[in-house]
């Protein structure tokens, strides 16, 4: 899910009219002394990660004049905190603090709706006074068709004994935090302490919103880097992963990385799963193999080939993985082949020289099959290809003995060499790539499968020459779904005239950059 | 019987020009579903295999209707318009097939749903199947496929997983059993039916003896399953799979979230909840047909 850090998520709120701490976000302690003297008063810093329990952690810190607010500050930055190095911290002027209260939403999958939570009391240990003291806690279920009313805030926060002026404060509070809520796509919104000044104000000290990842295209004012649910800032690798993603709307690809350096020794491999339940179960069945993954990935709800490709490429942009496992849930829907293409292109490309293990049970398995042990014998990495009818477990076996019976093999990444347009070559656009066709080489060629290859038929023969049957824009839009069975055909069976180029955006100044250390 | 759908069931496609509409069309209409009309904005008066397409859901319904269920194939932006559309004009089960809905609107077409006292399944769905009659979605992928991976029978199939739908019911053909109805939630955190929703939808079909679920972590889905056997509700026997044991949670980061569901969502949680309900909980996938297997022989 898309977090966003507490200084955006009160900056919405300040927004909406709800009043936060006077104060704003550094990124260095002299930054940090500039706010605390521009805010002149007695300043709280808070280092903003995606976490709860702050204090506990020693990540927030209280200082009376801004040269001890810069001297603190020293401490907080680069502090590492559950995989996240502190970058950012956020300086506030310290409230004045009478009372704390506890106000959230979530959504709550049994009832489907949005449910707003209140708590007349609030601060660190939320969680306990809840169970303890359930008498202070009211909840509210919402209606989205009618919204959500004043009248039923003051009723909500009625019933944990809140009375008078204070009432009418924290119940309008509450009906704009659920507004914010929905303007936002919020999957939860939480502001914890909700606090009452001596001088009788009512103020967000804290607050925690997390957006809809499926709605952040509503959103590109919020400048979220990665929709997707992370603990900490993406890794480089994630994020050029996540362009190839965002580009491209068939299927879904999903990449995760557990470790940015793993180790020679550590028997990690590269995972490449299919499908949330299928992908778990095949996780599940390696690591019971003794295996550590460098990588979580899922290709699935029919990605074209060229997805798949591109997810191979980035998954051997890991050094040191001495496996790849592939395998989804066994019986997929999809058709499987077009997978298997991209592994072709990925594994040729790389010349694979680790094992790897590709479980594409499913709808045509045994042309998906056919293909990867056609096309793959060659490579110096032994590639076996397997179906619906062997377990995750046996193929998990199957990769173990290959990683033991071979010579051990750790996979070193090779760089990507700059792309030359081949010259005089008939060309046209896909979605995210180029096909280039040279066509002085296919006078020699005598079967023109390329043609045949093409079940979507975008290709025909002008002059013995394979050229777009259709219109270039449409083709461009999506008409050709870059299966990449013209270019495995041709490269395989006839003159090598037909090249599709898929570039993967950042991924080569990435191994550059990987090569340089390593040198 | 089985549940929701069978060859009767009058289906409208949604999207239906569209490439993954225009496939599935073909695999549900080769699997004898019947499909009556399709629906694609600004397309009316085009035919896809056969099927009339119209410009709006009311215009079908005038020509073609009354429609039992409604199968959606618009890009996830579009969905909920479709979904209120179909709603509205009087469909009374929606199949949304595609995912990455964003979440307001699926509350959305959940209280317009409960106005109209209509059902749906998904988003973020392969659909249903009942062996030999009909298929809503896209589960099988080639009605041959189809056809040879699940066979009529007497256990009900439900998953929160995609490929695990076919995986489980395709094992289950080879052990032997065959299927009532075959049904794949949906992935996503709120959805139409969820797994309790349809397993007492099971419990009331005479065809089903026998329930096979697939869960996972997150979402309550699996504790109200236990909840369901615990108030007699549910009384049917069920081999249940829960996935996500070695999946690493996320770090916390909302208090909110757990004031709500406590402990609930773990994998723990599901597997001790289910167990202590008296659902057979299996420790590895590939136990599930062998495990149905055993409980069928007690049934007779």
């Amino acid at each position: 899910m898309a977090r966003l850090y507490e200084y955006q998520s009160k900056e919405l709120l300040r927004s909406k009219g709800i009043k936060v701490p006077h104060g704003r976000v550094a990124s260095s302690p002299d930054e940090v002394y500039q706010i605390a003297k521009e805010i002149a008063k007695p300043v709280v810093l808070k280092i903003q990660v995606w976490t709860t329990g702050r204090a506990t952690l020693g990540g927030i810190k209280f200082a009376e004049k801004p040269e001890e607010a810069r001297e603190l500050s020293k401490e907080l930055f680069g502090m590492e905190v559950k995989n996240f190095k502190v970058e950012k911290i956020l300086v506030e002027e310290k409230l004045d603090i009478e009372r704390e209260f506890f106000a959230g939403l979530v959504i709550d999958d049994s009832r489907k709706s949005p449910l707003v939570i209140f708590s007349s009391v609030g601060g660190s240990g939320i969680e306990e006074i809840a169970r303890e003291h359930p008498s202070r806690i009211s909840k509210h279920y919402i209606n989205l068709l009618k919204g959500f009313k004043t009248y039923e805030a003051r009723n909500l926060i009625r019933k944990t004994g809140i009375k008078g002026k204070l009432l009418l404060k924290l119940s309008s509070f509450l009906v704009k935090l659920y507004e914010l809520a929905v303007e936002y796509d919020a999957r939860s919104i939480e502001v914890n302490p909700l606090v009452l000044t001596s001088d009788g104000e009512i103020f967000a000290a804290d607050c925690h919103l997390v957006v809809d990842d499926y709605a952040v295209f509503r959103h590109p004012e919020l400048g979220i880097e990665i929709a997707r649910e992370f603990d900490r800032p993406a890794t480089e690798l994630e994020k050029i992963a996540y362009q190839v993603e965002e580009k491209d709307y068939r299927g879904t690809f999903y990449f995760f990385q557990m470790t940015e350096s793993p180790d020679p020794e550590g028997n990690y491999i590269g995972f490449h799963g299919a499908g949330g339940g299928g992908s778990m179960m095949s996780m599940d069945a390696v690591l019971n193999k003794g295996f550590r993954l460098a990588n979580y990935c899922d290709t699935s709800g029919n990605p074209p080939a060229s997805k798949v490709y591109r997810a191979a490429k980035i998954i051997l942009s890991q050094p040191n993985i001495i496996g790849y496992f592939a395998s989804g849930s066994g019986v997929a829907s999809q058709e499987q082949f077009h997978s298997a293409r991209g592994f072709v292109k990925a594994f040729i490309e790389e010349k694979l020289s680790i094992p790897a293990v590709i479980r594409l049970g499913g709808n045509y398995e045994e042309k998906a099959i056919e293909i990867l042990n056609t096309y793959l014998k060659n490579i110096p990495g032994k590639v076996e290809g397997y179906g619906r009818d062997d377990s995750p477990d046996f193929c998990a076996e199957r990769l173990r003995k290959l990683v033991e019976e071979g010579e051990r093999v750790i996979h070193k990444i090779n760089p990507i060499e700059e792309f030359k347009e081949p010259e005089n070559a008939y060309s046209f656009e896909t979605l995210t790539g180029k096909v280039f066709i040279e066509h002085e080489r296919c006078g020699k060629c005598k079967t023109k499968g390329c043609v045949e290859e093409c079940i979507y038929g975008v290709l025909k023969l002008d002059d013995g020459k394979p050229v777009l049957s259709m219109d270039a824009e449409e083709v461009r839009k999506g008409r050709c779904t870059e299966c990449l069975a013209c270019e495995i055909f041709c490269q395989f069976h006839e003159q090598k005239a037909i090249y599709i180029y898929l570039p993967i955006l950042g991924l080569k100044e990435y191994r550059e950059n990987l090569i340089k250390g390593r040198e | 019987m089985g549940i929701l759908v069978n060859e009767k069931t009058r289906v409208l496609v949604q999207g239906i020009t569209g490439r993954e509409g225009r496939t599935r069309t073909k695999l549900m209409k080769d699997y004898g579903t019947n499909i009556v009309a399709g629906v694609t904005p600004g397309r009316g008066g085009e035919e896809v295999l056969g099927v009339p397409v119209f410009d709006t859901v009311e215009e079908a319904w005038e020509e073609k209707g009354p429609f039992d269920a409604s199968v959606i194939f618009v890009p996830a932006p579009l969905v909920k318009d479709a979904a209120l559309e179909a709603l509205e004009a009087g469909v009374k089960l929606l199949v949304l097939i595609p995912d990455r809905v964003p979440i307001y609107d699926v509350l959305e077409i959940v209280e317009y749903a409960r106005q109209t006292n209509a059902k749906f399944v998904g988003p973020n769905t392969l659909g249903l199947l009942a062996p030999g009659k009909a298929i809503l979605g896209m589960i099988g992928g080639r009605a041959e496929t189809a056809r040879q991976w699940f066979r009529p029978g007497f256990v009900g199939v439900c998953s929160r997983s995609g490929g695990i739908t076919s995986a489980i019911s395709y094992y289950l053909t080879q052990k032997g059993l065959g299927q009532s109805t075959i049904i794949h939630v949906g992935g996503d955190p709120v959805i139409g039916l969820s797994l309790p929703e349809v397993i007492k939808l099971f419990e009331e079909d005479e065809q089903t003896k026998l329930i096979a679920m697939f869960g996972e972590i997150g979402t309550t889905q699996e504790e109200r399953v236990a909840e369901l056997i615990e108030k007699g509700e549910v009384t049917k026997p069920i081999v249940a799979f829960i996935g996500g044991k070695a999946a690493k949670s996320g770090t916390r980061f909302s208090h909110a979230g757990a004031i709500i569901e406590g402990l609930r969502g773990s994998y723990e949680s599901k597997v001790k909840r289910l167990r202590e309900a008296g659902v057979h909980v299996v420790d590895s996938f590939m136990d599930i047909p062998e495990k149905a297997f055993e409980i069928s022989q007690n049934l007779k």
